[in-house]
C-alpha cells in the first residue's frame, strides 16, 4: 500500500486541525501509510496569487525540499494543489524536484478517486448536504466537468460523497458559482466578496442543505464566518470530515 | 471613460453593491444571459472543438497580422473601399472628422462600436458641430443619460425599465410613468427612424474583417447598422487591427460562437457583409492600432487580442455581476477589460487585475479560449514588481513569507495568533481583523495546531 506524505495547508494546520486529522484517518482507512513531514509550512499561494512572486518562490522551494522524497503528496485543499501543479513551474522553474513533486501531489478526493480508484466510501452521514465546488478544485484541477464546458459530465467529489450511507446531496442553483473568498480579494474587495458569500449561503439554504461541505477550507472559512455572524443554522464541514462519516 | 477612471474598483464596487436588491437584479439579468449561453452551447455537439478552432485561427491571424492586414487592404481597395490607418485614438478621430467635414456632414448615425467609445469619438465630433446619434437602443439610452455603456453587448443592462420610461418621457415625450418595454421600444424606434432618414453618413464598428475577400462583417440584433448605412452616401467602418480573420470560411466558426456565447442566440439577427461601397456611395474603413501592436509583442497578453467581444466573460463573472460595468472605469470592463486596461495605463488600472477571485469561469466560457484568469495573475505579478500594489499589503505578505520560510518561526507565529484569538475579547480581535471581521466572524482558534497534535500523538520531539 502506498506511502503518502500529508500536506496540511497553513490555515488548516492552525485553525482546523480536525480537518487534517480527518484527512489522515481517511487515508489510513483506505490503506495508506501516512507520514507528516514536520518541516512543512505554506505552499506560498497567498503571496503568489497577490503577485508577490519573489516572496512566494522560497516557500515553493521549501515545499519541494520537504516533499521530494515521497511517492505521493496529498493535501485537503484544491487551491494549494492547484498552486503546486500550475504555479510552481513559473516560480521555481529550476528546482530539481519540481517535476517529481508536481506529478506526485494530489488533492484528497482526487487521490482517493483517481489513484486509489475508490468509488464507494464506507460510512454513514445521514444529513442533507450541499457541495460547494471551490473554483480551483473545479477549474484548475478539474475535479468536475463544470457548468461551462460541454464535456461528458463527471464529479469526483460528489461521487465519493454520494456513496456514503444515508446522505442526501442537494444541488444549489448555479452549481459551481464562486463563493467570493479569493484570498486577499476577501479583504480588498470586501463588499463584493461578502455579497457573493451570502448569495452562496442563500442558494444552499434554498436547496435545503443542513450541511455545506467542500474540499477547500479557505472558501468554507469565509462561508462559515458569514453564516456565524448572521446566526444561520447551517453547519460547515470539510469533505474529509463528511467522508469519515458519523458513528452509527 | 473619463469621469470614472479615477475611481478605484473596490470603492466603486462597494457603492454599487450597497443597494443589495438592485445588485441582485443586475446579477440575475446577466446570469440569465449565461444560462441562455449554456443552453445554446449545449445544442452544438462540437462546441469545445469550435472553441479550439477559433483559438487556433486567431492565433494564426495574430502571428501573421501584418501580411493579413495588407491582404485585407488590397482586397478591400479592389472592391472599391478606401482604407485608412490610424496609429492612435487621436488620429482615428481626426480621420473620421475629416471624412465628415470634407463632405459637409453634420448629422451622423452610429451603430455599436466599442472602438469609437475607446477613442472618445462622440465628444470629439460633437465639439466640432457634428450631431452623433447612437442607434443601438441600449447605446441610445446611455447616450441620453450622458454615461458610457456598462457592458459591451448590453450597454444599458444597469438601467431598469422604469428608469428608461422616465428618461424617454423627458427626452422623447412618452407618457409619464410608462415602463412597458414594447411601448418604450416603439417610441425609440420612431425616434431613431427620423434620425436614420435625416443622417448624412453612417458609422459602424466591425466584428470581422476578412482578409481574403476584403469584406467587413457587422453583427447587430436591431439591424441598425443596416439602417444607418443603407441611405446615406457615406459609410465609415472603424475597426481595431485585431479584427482580421484570414478567410471568409472562418466566419463559419466565429459567427456560430459569437452570439451563442454572448446572448445565447444561434446567430445575431443581422450579420451583414460589406464588400465595397453601394453603387454611388463611399465606404471608408479606418484600421486603428491604439496600443494593439504593442500588446501583440507581449506574452502572455497577446492572446487577449483574440477577443471577439462577445461579452460572455462579463455575463459569467460573479464580480462583474455584483459590481456593474462602470465600476471598472474603462470602455471594455470585466475580465477581458481587466487584462487590456493595465497594458494601456498600469498605474491607473492597477486595481483591475485584483478585482477577481481568479475563479476561472471566464476562461471556460470564452469562445476563443483566452486564459483570462491566468492573464490576470500575470498582471498581478507585473504590477507588484512595478510597485503598483498598496505598500501595506506588500509588507504584510512579505512578513508572512518571512515567517513561513522557517518552520520554527511559523510554529511560534501560529501559536501566538491562536493564543491572541483565545484570550483577547472577540470584539477586539474582530476589530483588529479589519475588513475580514466587518461582516464575518474569525475562525475559532483551537488550543493545538495539527503540527502540535501530531507531535504529541506520534511521539516525536
Ligand atoms: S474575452 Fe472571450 S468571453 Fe470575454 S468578450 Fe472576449 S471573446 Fe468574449
Amino acid at each position: 500500500m502506498p506511502t503518502v506524505a500529508l500536506f496540511v495547508p497553513c490555515y488548516v494546520d492552525q485553525f482546523y486541525p480536525q480537518v487534517a486529522e480527518a484527512t489522515l484517518r481517511l487515508l489510513e482507512r483506505h490503506g495508506c501509510t501516512v507520514e507528516f513531514p514536520e518541516a512543512q509550512t505554506c505552499c506560498g499561494q497567498p503571496m503568489s496569487n497577490s503577485g508577490e512572486a519573489a516572496a512566494a518562490a522560497p516557500l515553493c522551494a521549501h515545499f519541494l525540499d520537504t516533499f521530494q522524497r515521497y511517492q505521493y503528496v496529498v493535501a485537503p485543499s484544491g487551491s494549494c494543489v492547484g498552486m503546486v501543479r500550475h504555479q510552481f513551474a513559473d516560480l521555481v522553474p529550476d528546482h530539481p524536484a519540481l517535476g517529481k513533486v508536481r506529478a506526485a501531489t494530489y488533492e484528497l478526493c482526487e487521490f482517493l478517486h483517481d489513484v486509489l480508484g475508490v468509488r464507494r466510501v464506507e460510512g454513514r452521514f445521514p444529513h442533507v448536504v450541499g457541495l460547494h465546488r471551490s473554483c480551483h478544485a473545479q477549474r484548475e484541477l478539474r475535479l468536475a466537468s463544470g457548468s461551462e464546458r460541454q464535456v461528458a459530465p463527471f464529479d469526483k467529489v460528489k461521487t465519493l460523497l454520494g456513496s456514503l450511507e444515508g446522505i442526501t446531496l442537494v444541488e444549489p442553483d448555479r452549481t459551481d458559482e464562486c463563493c467570493g473568498f479569493g484570498g486577499t480579494f476577501a479583504v480588498a474587495e470586501e463588499a463584493v466578496s461578502c455579497l457573493m458569500g451570502r448569495d452562496r449561503l442563500d442558494d444552499h439554504a434554498k436547496a435545503g442543505a443542513e450541511v455545506i461541505t467542500g474540499v477547500d477550507m479557505s472558501c468554507l472559512m469565509h462561508l462559515e464566518g458569514l453564516a456565524r455572524r448572521e446566526g444561520r443554522p447551517v453547519r460547515i464541514l470539510h469533505a474529509a470530515e463528511v467522508l469519515l462519516g458519523e458513528a452509527a | 471613460m473619463g469621469h470614472l477612471t479615477t475611481l478605484r474598483h473596490p470603492e466603486a464596487a462597494a457603492r454599487f453593491a450597497a443597494d443589495v436588491p438592485r445588485t441582485h437584479w443586475h446579477d440575475q439579468a446577466l446570469w440569465f444571459m449565461r444560462l441562455k449561453r449554456d443552453r445554446a452551447a449545449a445544442q452544438v455537439p462540437e462546441w469545445e472543438r469550435l472553441r479550439e478552432l477559433a483559438q487556433a485561427i486567431k492565433a494564426h491571424a495574430l502571428a501573421n497580422l501584418p501580411a493579413l492586414l495588407e491582404q485585407f487592404e488590397r482586397n478591400a481597395t479592389g472592391a472599391g473601399a478606401t482604407v485608412h490607418w490610424a496609429r492612435d485614438a487621436g488620429e482615428h478621430n481626426r480621420i473620421v472628422h475629416r471624412l465628415l467635414a470634407d463632405r459637409g456632414v453634420s448629422r451622423l448615425v452610429k451603430s455599436k462600436s466599442m472602438l469609437t467609445e475607446e477613442c472618445g469619438l462622440n465628444p470629439y465630433l460633437e465639439a466640432r458641430g457634428v450631431e452623433v446619434v447612437d442607434t443601438d437602443l441600449g447605446e441610445r439610452i446611455v447616450q441620453f443619460r450622458g454615461e458610457p455603456p456598462s457592458h459591451i453587448i448590453l450597454p444599458a443592462i444597469h438601467v431598469k425599465k422604469e428608469e428608461i420610461g422616465a428618461l424617454f418621457h423627458e427626452k422623447l415625450g412618452t407618457a409619464a410613468g410608462a415602463s412597458d418595454p414594447k411601448y418604450l421600444t416603439e417610441a425609440a424606434r420612431g425616434h431613431l427612424r427620423q434620425k436614420f432618414l435625416a443622417a448624412q453618413a453612417g458609422l459602424t464598428g466591425v466584428n470581422f474583417a476578412v482578409a481574403d475577400t476584403g469584406a467587413v462583417v457587422v453583427c447587430t440584433n436591431e439591424g441598425n447598422a443596416d439602417m444607418g448605412t443603407a441611405l446615406p452616401p457615406l459609410h465609415v467602418a472603424c475597426m481595431g487591427l485585431e479584427k482580421i480573420v484570414p478567410r471568409a470560411e472562418d466566419l463559419g466558426v466565429f459567427l456560430r460562437l459569437l452570439a451563442r456565447s454572448g446572448t445565447g442566440q444561434p446567430i445575431t439577427t443581422y450579420s451583414t457583409h460589406f464588400l465595397g461601397p453601394r453603387p454611388g456611395a463611399e465606404l471608408h474603413i479606418v484600421i486603428v492600432d491604439n496600443g494593439r501592436s504593442a500588446l501583440l509583442g507581449r506574452d502572455p497578453y497577446r492572446r487577449a487580442l483574440s477577443c471577439i467581444r462577445c461579452g460572455a466573460c462579463m455575463n459569467t463573472c460573479p464580480v462583474f455581476r455584483r459590481s456593474g460595468g462602470h465600476s471598472y472605469g474603462v470602455t471594455v470592463p470585466g475580465p477581458i477589460g481587466s487584462v487590456l486596461a493595465p497594458a494601456v495605463n498600469p498605474l491607473a488600472h492597477a486595481a483591475l487585475p485584483f478585482a477577481s477571485t481568479l475563479c476561472g469561469s471566464c476562461a471556460d466560457v470564452c469562445p476563443v479560449g483566452i486564459d483570462l484568469h491566468h492573464q490576470l495573475l500575470a498582471w498581478r505579478r507585473e504590477l507588484a514588481a512595478a510597485g503598483h500594489v498598496p505598500v501595506v499589503k506588500r509588507l504584510a505578505l512579505r512578513l508572512a513569507a518571512w515567517i513561513f520560510a522557517s518552520p520554527r518561526r511559523y510554529a511560534l507565529a501560529g501559536r501566538l495568533a491562536r493564543l491572541a484569538l483565545r484570550v483577547l475579547p472577540a470584539r477586539l480581535t474582530t476589530r483588529l481583523s479589519g475588513a475580514w471581521g466587518r461582516q464575518r466572524e474569525l475562525p475559532v482558534a483551537p488550543a493545538e495546531s495539527f503540527h502540535e497534535r501530531y507531535r504529541r500523538t506520534h511521539g516525536r520531539a
